[in-house]
Order: structure tokens, then sequence, then C-alpha cells
């Protein structure tokens, strides 16, 4: 087992891919000035600066995929996503069903996004939701540095349009990814901690504060159930229903805001698949549906927390005394 | 490869019309169908320069760049109708036609968005020879076909930054036909062409009267070739006009009479006909035999798609993902 930051986890990933495959290039905003190592390696054509142009970015990313290459860009921030969204929705998410399977789109788009660095609103926007509910496309929003790895190796190697969501606060935090080729499929959830009381179900940054949540929860002798989605799309409905059969309450968890969120799905399939099993309503814990403030303090105010998700997990499980 | 003769070039901008003109005879089978009556030139001249690697990217008015590239006309009805015969099996409709085996990479409809993919794909087309990709053969370049109205668009100038920095293959050729949807052009643009815009990225950029065949033809081929040579970018406009509506039905009671009929008789079809006629390159009753053969190409195709049965509706979920 290696301890490597996710940048590094990422790079490593990219390197990998595109030693495997001489299709795979990489092209964005500062991409060659900021991964020096794989210019090095792998030359100017496939590893590319371009304009701060984010349209025409991800209208050739979807171009050259089309023509068989596969290529990965940085966006860098997700606001800057919705630039992008035509080439992204309108084209590399639609044009494969248009062409009646004639073209493949096998790209990926890589993002930052997530409280922590006090950019604001136009920098850090949880803009996973939106590309959820596009056809055609696939999202991935990975906690673990390990699955950073695992999964964008994965989404270079899928023959569709992935969107890869990243929390901008982990780049520089290291973590334990193993050693030689590190695969993690897309559309398999992850279950952390076992529990029989109450599932807690989240992706990215949150699921460290579930965990943490669940730590509070095992103090007052409450058994949590912690699950990582990792892939938004697809979503790994079995593992969701599977845990809230057993548990038969479920707390939802993300910092993107609620309306139309990943939490909303989640809730209304777990109501549609599973409604018997419950003994309680379904909770959401989001961030606001407001921009992302800049201010640290307003910043951390935004984001769920541990306290919270406890608090509502006790609640549904009509906990007296609810720690205040 | 043999370039097209100038009868030839007469006979498709024909068929061309005669497709379009059926389809918008009957536009309550065919929903969204935008034709480029009076732009067949542009086609005709251009596609009719490149090379079966070169690959096409067009726009919402794209059954004449399809049909000058040799797409079936009956395949081409279906997919138009929505019936599983049409080369996307009914999928696309007349708005997003695309045919890997003819080249043409993609239909946008939304405006600018071929721009937007054609650096893409002429990188695909400029990395084709080192890497194992589908679809390219060396040398290949990439023509994209765009109106005025995607000029405006910041796209536009986002897609010839690229191609002039990243030194792609690319030709683009704008089709002027002085029509953005229901506005016209100089409400919209303060210059009378595009090209100058073109010109400032610092790519060769030409301007020819889009309704004479030849003239396009000639641009071009020297335009491909340039391509094709230096691997750089190249910027041809066609001045044409569009001639029939928006899309069908349109009444174009926003046209000016006057300045519609001066186009009309500028129309590049009876322009090369006469042209023929009088170089006695074309006998009269030569002539009625090409209109006979084009007449009956066109009743077979739409005979072909009326026939053609609709798609399963268990195709309604298929080729979403790979």
């Amino acid at each position: 087992m290696q301890n490597i930051t996710v940048n590094d986890a990422v790079g490593q990933a990219l390197a990998e891919e595109m030693r495997r495959d001489a299709r795979v290039l990489t092209f964005g905003e500062g991409v060659a000035t900021n991964r020096r190592d794989l210019l090095a390696e792998f030359g100017a054509h496939r590893v590319r600066n371009t304009p701060l142009a984010e349209g025409i970015i991800a209208g050739a990313a979807a171009g050259a995929a089309a023509m068989g290459l596969r290529p990965v860009i940085d966006l860098l921030y997700a606001p800057f996503l919705t630039l992008s969204m035509d080439a992204i929705m309108n084209s590399a998410g639609k044009l494969r069903y248009l062409s009646g399977g004639q073209f493949e789109f096998p790209m990926v788009v890589l993002a930052r996004t997530g409280a922590g660095w006090t950019v604001g609103a136009q920098h850090n926007h949880n803009l996973e939701a939106m590309f959820v509910h596009a056809p055609g496309l696939k999202v991935v929003m990975p906690h673990s540095t390990a699955d950073y790895k695992g999964l964008l190796k994965s989404a270079i190697r899928d023959p569709n349009p992935v969107l890869f969501f990243m929390d901008m606060t982990v780049g520089y935090t290291p973590g334990p990814v193993p050693e030689g080729e590190h695969v993690v499929p897309l559309g398999q959830a992850a279950v952390l901690r076992a529990g029989r009381d109450v599932t807690l179900v989240s992706y990215s940054k949150t699921v460290a504060t579930c965990l943490a949540a669940a730590e509070q929860l095992a103090m007052r002798g409450v058994d949590a159930e912690v699950i990582d989605l990792r892939t938004l799309k697809p979503l790994d409905e079995a593992t969701i229903l599977r845990s809230v059969r057993k548990t038969g309450r479920l707390v939802v968890v993300h910092e993107a805001a609620a309306p139309c969120g990943v939490g909303a799905e989640v809730a209304a399939i777990v109501s549609e698949k599973a409604f018997a099993a419950l003994k309680a309503p379904v909770r959401r814990i989001t961030g606001p549906d407001a921009p992302a403030p800049s201010s640290w303090l307003l910043e951390q105010a935004a984001l769920p927390q541990a306290d919270g998700i406890a608090r509502a997990a006790l609640e549904l499980l009509g906990a007296e005394a609810v720690p205040a | 490869m043999s370039q097209p003769s100038r009868i030839s070039m007469l006979e498709t901008m024909m068929l061309i019309r005669a497709h379009e003109e059926r389809l918008a005879a009957n536009a309550g089978s065919s929903p969204g169908t935008c034709t480029a009556v009076g732009q067949e030139a542009a086609a005709v001249g251009v596609v009719g320069a490149l090379l079966p690697r070169d690959r096409i990217l067009t726009n919402h008015r794209s059954a004449g760049h399809l049909l000058a590239r040799g797409a079936d006309p009956g395949r081409l009805m279906a997919e138009v109708m929505g019936r599983a015969d049409g080369y996307c099996r009914g999928k696309s409709g007349s708005l997003h036609v695309s045919a890997k085996e003819l080249g043409v990479v993609l239909t946008s409809t939304i405006v600018g968005g071929e721009l937007s993919l054609a650096p893409g794909v002429a990188l695909a087309q400029k990395m084709g020879s080192s890497v194992p990709n589908e679809g390219t053969e060396p040398g290949g370049i990439t023509a994209v076909f765009f109106g005025d109205g995607a000029a405006c668009e910041g796209i536009f100038h986002e897609s010839i930054n690229l191609a002039v920095t990243w030194q792609l293959p690319v030709l683009y050729v704008c089709e002027n036909n002085q029509w953005q949807a229901f506005v016209r052009r100089d409400e919209t643009m303060p210059h009378e062409q595009v090209r100058p815009w073109a010109a400032s990225h610092g790519l060769p950029a030409v301007a020819v009267d889009g309704n004479d065949v030849e003239a396009v033809h000639a641009a071009a081929l020297a335009a491909a070739e340039h391509v094709r040579t230096t691997g750089t970018p190249y910027f041809l406009e066609l001045v044409t006009y569009r001639t029939r509506g928006h899309y069908e039905p349109d009444d174009q009671a926003y046209v000016d009479k006057d300045e519609l009929a001066r186009w009309k008789a500028r129309d590049p079809i009876a322009l090369q006909r006469e042209r023929l006629l009088a170089a006695g390159e074309l006998a009269p009753g030569e002539l009625a035999h090409l209109e006979q053969r084009v007449a009956d190409t066109v009743e077979a195709a739409f005979a072909f798609a009326q026939n053609s049965p609709w798609p399963d509706v268990r195709e309604l979920l298929t080729d979403v993902y790979a």
C-alpha cells in the first residue's frame, strides 16, 4: 500500500492509462504546465494546454472521442462546466443515441468542487446532479484516495462520457492506495461501515462526515451503516435498497443543495422500492439552496456536519434527549 | 480521385433540389425539415473537392452535404421520416443525421455545435497516423459546414483560434445564406461577410460566389489542398441565399419579395444548366434525360422511405450507452 495524495492518485491513473492505450490523451487549462511528468513521458501531442475556453475544450474532446480517441479534459472548477455544457450534454451525451450507435464518446471530464478553499460561488458549485439528469452521461464523485485512482481508470476505459468530480479540499491529503494495477468498477457503491439501525448514504467529502456521525452514534449505542455511492450514475440501487431493507431508516447526506439533488433521487428510489421496510421518513441533510459563500465561517456553516447527521439519525430512531 | 464533371455537378444539384422539395411537399411526414434550397452549389462544389478519407461535420441544413457525399436518398428520407432504414435507424430525424460509412461524423442542430466538435475531429485526423483510432487515414482533413448564424456564436472564434493554435487540418466552410432562422443577417452583423472575422485569426480566408458551383469547386479544391499540404486550417466563405423558409412549412411572409426574386434569378442550378447548354456540353435532350433520372430517383427514395418500417419500440432505450 502506498500513501499518496489525491492529485498523485489522479496522475498515476492518467499515466498508467496513457501507457496502456495510445488513444488516451489529456488537455485543458494548464494540463501541460501542471502535469510535467506526463508531458515529459507522452509528449506535446498527448498532453496539451488549451485557451481558457471551456466550450471548445469540451467540444474538441467530443469530436476527438467520436473519432476514436479517448480524451481526458480538465476543466478546473465545476462552475466552469456551465460554459461547456453544450458539448457535454447536447453532443457527447446525445449523439451516440441520435446516430443510432454509430459513434461513441469515450471521454472524461475532470472538475473540482467542494467547500473548504473559500474560493466562492464561481469556483465552487456542486453541479453533479445536473449531469446525472442528462441522458448518456456517467457521473463519478469519489471519496477515498484509492477510489480516485481506481474509478478514474475505469472512467478512462469506459466507452461513454464520464463526469469525474473531485473535491478540491482533498487534493493534497495523503491516503492509502494499493500498489500496482488498481481499478474500481463504475456503478458499485461501497459499504464502509456495516450497521443495523440506520443507513447513512453519501458521496465525496461528506462520506467522512457520515463516518464521524456513525462514531458519535456508536457512543449512543446506535449502529449506523455508511454507504459511499462512489458513482452517481449509474447508481448502485441494489446496495442502497439492501441496506435500507435491513435498517429501515435512511439519511442521505451531500454538500449539494437539496432540490432535485442526488438525495432526492435516493429518497425516491427507496420510497418506490422499499417503502414497506421504512420505519421512519427518509431524511436529507444537504447544503443550502444558495450560492457558495467565500467567508470561511459561512462556507463551513453550509456544510453538513456530523452532529446534525447524528441528530437526524437519532430522531428517526425516536430517541429521547437528542444532543443539542 | 477523379473530380466531378461539370455535368455531374449539375445532376447532383438537381438531385438535392428535387430531394428537398419532395420532403417539403410532405412536411407533415418529415417534421423539422430545414432545407438548403438555393445553396446546392455550396454542397456540391465543396464536397466534390474532398477525398474519402476526409471527414465532414455539418448543420441542420445537411441533406445537400450528405447527398453530395453519396448518401442513399432512400435511407436519408427514411431517417427524416423516422423509419428503421434511416442512416441512424430513425433516431436522428432530419436534424442530426450522421453517417459513419460516408465520413459524416455529425450534423449539429445546435447552431455552432459543429464548430465546437471540428477541432477534435481534426485532431484525431492529425494524430491518426500515429495512434490506432478508428475512422482516420493519414492525410485526412475535416470539413465543417456552418452558416452566418453560427459565426455569431462565441464558439466560432474558440474553434478557429484552437485550430490555428494547434495547427489542425480544418476546412471551415461558411455558407453565408443571409438568414439566421427568422432574422436577416444584416440585423445581427456589422459586416456583409464573415470573412473579416475569420481573417483576424490569421488563417487564409477567402470568399466566393456561393451560387456558382464551378467557382465554389475551384475555391474548395485550392482550400482543401492548402489544408492537406500544410496541415493547417483554412476559411472559405460561400456567399449565397436561402430561398425557402427556416423550416417546413414556412410562408416566408417576413422576406422581401424583391430580394428573393433577385436571388432566385441567380439560382445555382439554372446558372450551371444555362452555362452547359450555351457551351454545347449539354444537349436539351440530355437535360431532359437528367431531369427524368433525378425525378425517378427521388420518387423511388420516397417510396422506399414510406415503406420502411417504424423502429421497434424496444429501440427507445438502445444506444443511450455503449
